[in-house]
């Protein structure tokens, strides 16, 4: 199983066990990390998973398309390497990953 | 760390209770946690159970908030298929219909709501049902298979949303609303129009203004819906979708009032002390609005499920939300920042009959709601106006030319109103 590491905005680091095919949120949620509101359950609706994808990974996970590109392009804080983490999926590959959150979501 | 005498009791173990357990735990609340459900299965999402849930596009197990260990690991005492039957408030302990007795030194009703029932002939019949839990969603689901015309009594979020799920699957589907359209109370005239339209035109039939007399059935099982004018729609299926009351019994046999809904404050503490309620079962103020307001969603849930987390951990408390929805039909997402209710003007954005639209709701010229047919781009840039009450310029948002950030950049309302 792959593991993944949230790193808060304070530098706390939780790293998680994940199963590939759920999304990167339902890991975080799965484990209580906090910083991770995910209030919509992953519906893309409210942005409150939002994360940053640590450089070397982001050819791995992708850009942000549609949908999630339009709430990203008015969150808070937003960065080039911002993603929704309930649009992720955990892939095998993806063990190591590393994603950094916001000061706050939405 | 809390004094870890302290025993938090929590009646229902649906998202607020069970997103509540989380929190305490996660703001570093040290005393013990008894989380009592009526249900079979732990804390999980329902809005999916009428949307992807149904499609079977999610399974059980991705519903579920925490995974089952989470509770044991964490000190969680979880008890599923229980029911309280007694309150001793004085003596602060609960007895369960078994007869066990729990102490607590903190109560916290998170009972939720109960679909409402249609009181005419022929409501017990096999196949009418009703959507509230993930036992329900499980019996549509396997119904929805074999139906061939589904009669959707009330034309709001879950009949519209389960429609959509039940034209995914071949059925034939008719919605019957008693006012003379749909989501009167919860939408305007062009967000409701563009959902009739997206409805229609998958092949869902609608009858406004209609006044359902009886269920009729042969053999124990539903074969149509009887009208006021005489008419039938006949069926095979019915799903009543008609709001629900909430469970506030045991809050109102202590005293607590609870009529439409348990009143509490911006932290949940009702009018009894160390006793508290969150979710659907609440009646609570808003930061952004006056009166008391009854939100059956669970952004607000959440954010009830964290103040009183907070309270009872004895962490800070964060900044006050903005109540929020959100819809799923077909490939549309409807979302709703604020409380449409109370304003007393729209403006519209965007072309309602193309792609995406924005109706924004204002109240005294202070933006106080925003509707948004997918444009998730202007839900959150509302969010964050609605939050702030600027006081935008009405004939500037509604030119899709002017950039929604500078249309909604009016100034606060605090620097332009001299206060009364």
């Amino acid at each position: 199983m792959p593991h993944v590491t949230f790193i808060e905005y304070n530098g706390s680091r939780h790293t998680v066990e994940a199963t590939p095919g759920q999304s990167l949120m339902r890991a975080a949620v799965a484990h209580s990390v906090p910083g991770i509101d995910a209030e919509c359950g992953g519906a893309c609706a409210c942005a409150t998973c939002h994360v940053y994808v640590a450089d070397n990974w982001q050819a791995l996970v992708g850009e942000a398309q549609g949908n999630e590109r339009e709430m990203l392009d008015f969150a808070n804080e937003v960065r080039r390497n911002s993603r929704l983490a309930c649009q992720i999926t955990v892939a095998a590959e993806m063990d190591g990953l590393t994603v950094h959150m916001p000061q706050s979501q939405s | 760390m809390h004094p870890s005498h302290e025993h938090v009791v929590i009646i229902g173990a649906g998202h607020a209770g069970g997103a509540l357990a989380g929190y305490l735990r996660q703001y570093g609340f040290g005393g013990a946690i008894t989380l009592l459900g009526a249900e079979a299965t732990p804390p999980y999402q329902r809005p999916p159970l009428s949307k992807a849930w149904l499609k079977d596009s999610a399974d059980a197990d991705s519903l579920l908030l925490k995974p089952p260990h989470w509770y044991p690991d964490n000190g969680i005492a979880l008890r599923l298929e229980c029911s309280v039957e007694q309150i001793d408030a004085g003596a602060k302990k609960l007895v369960l219909a078994c007869g066990e007795a729990i102490p607590y030194t903190q109560l916290v009703f998170a009972t939720g709501a109960a679909a409402r029932r249609l009181a005419i002939a022929g409501a017990e019949l096999q196949g009418v049902v009703c959507l509230r839990d993930l036992t329900d969603a499980a019996q549509i689901k396997a119904q929805l298979r074999g139906a061939r015309r589904l009669a959707i009594i009330g034309g709001g979020y879950i009949g519209l949303e389960v429609a959509a799920t039940a034209r995914h699957f071949g059925a034939d589907v008719v919605v019957l609303e008693r006012e003379s359209r749909l989501l009167s109370r919860s939408a305007s005239a062009p967000v409701a129009a563009r959902l009739r339209g997206l409805h229609a035109a998958q092949g869902v039939a609608f009858r406004l203004d209609a006044d359902i007399t009886a269920i009729e059935g042969a053999a124990g099982r539903v074969t149509g819906l009887r009208l006021a004018d005489g008419s039938r729609e006949a069926c095979d299926m019915v799903l009543v979708g008609i709001g629900a009351r909430p469970n506030g019994a045991l809050a109102q046999a202590l005293g607590i009032s609870a009529e439409a809904g348990i009143v509490v404050d911006a932290e949940g503490r009702t009018s009894l002390a160390d006793v508290w309620a969150i979710g659907d079962v609440t009646r609570r103020p808003l930061a952004h609005f006056p009166g008391l307001f009854r939100l059956e969603s669970v952004p607000s849930a959440l954010e009830q499920a964290r103040r009183v987390a907070c309270v009872l951990a004895g962490r800070e408390l964060p900044a006050h939300e903005l109540p929020w929805f959100w819809s799923d039909q077909y490939a549309t997402k409807l979302q709703i920042a604020g409380m449409t209710g109370l304003s007393d003007s729209t403006v519209l954005r965007g072309d309602p009959l193309g792609q995406r639209f924005t109706v924004f709701h204002l109240r005294a010229g202070v933006l106080c709601a925003a509707e948004c047919v997918n444009n998730p781009g202007e839900f959150l840039a509302a969010k964050k106006a609605i939050a702030a009450q600027v006081r935008p310029d009405a004939n500037r948002l509604a030119d899709a030319a002017v950039p929604l950030a500078q249309a909604l950049a009016g100034a606060p309302r605090d620097t332009l109103v001299p206060a009364l």
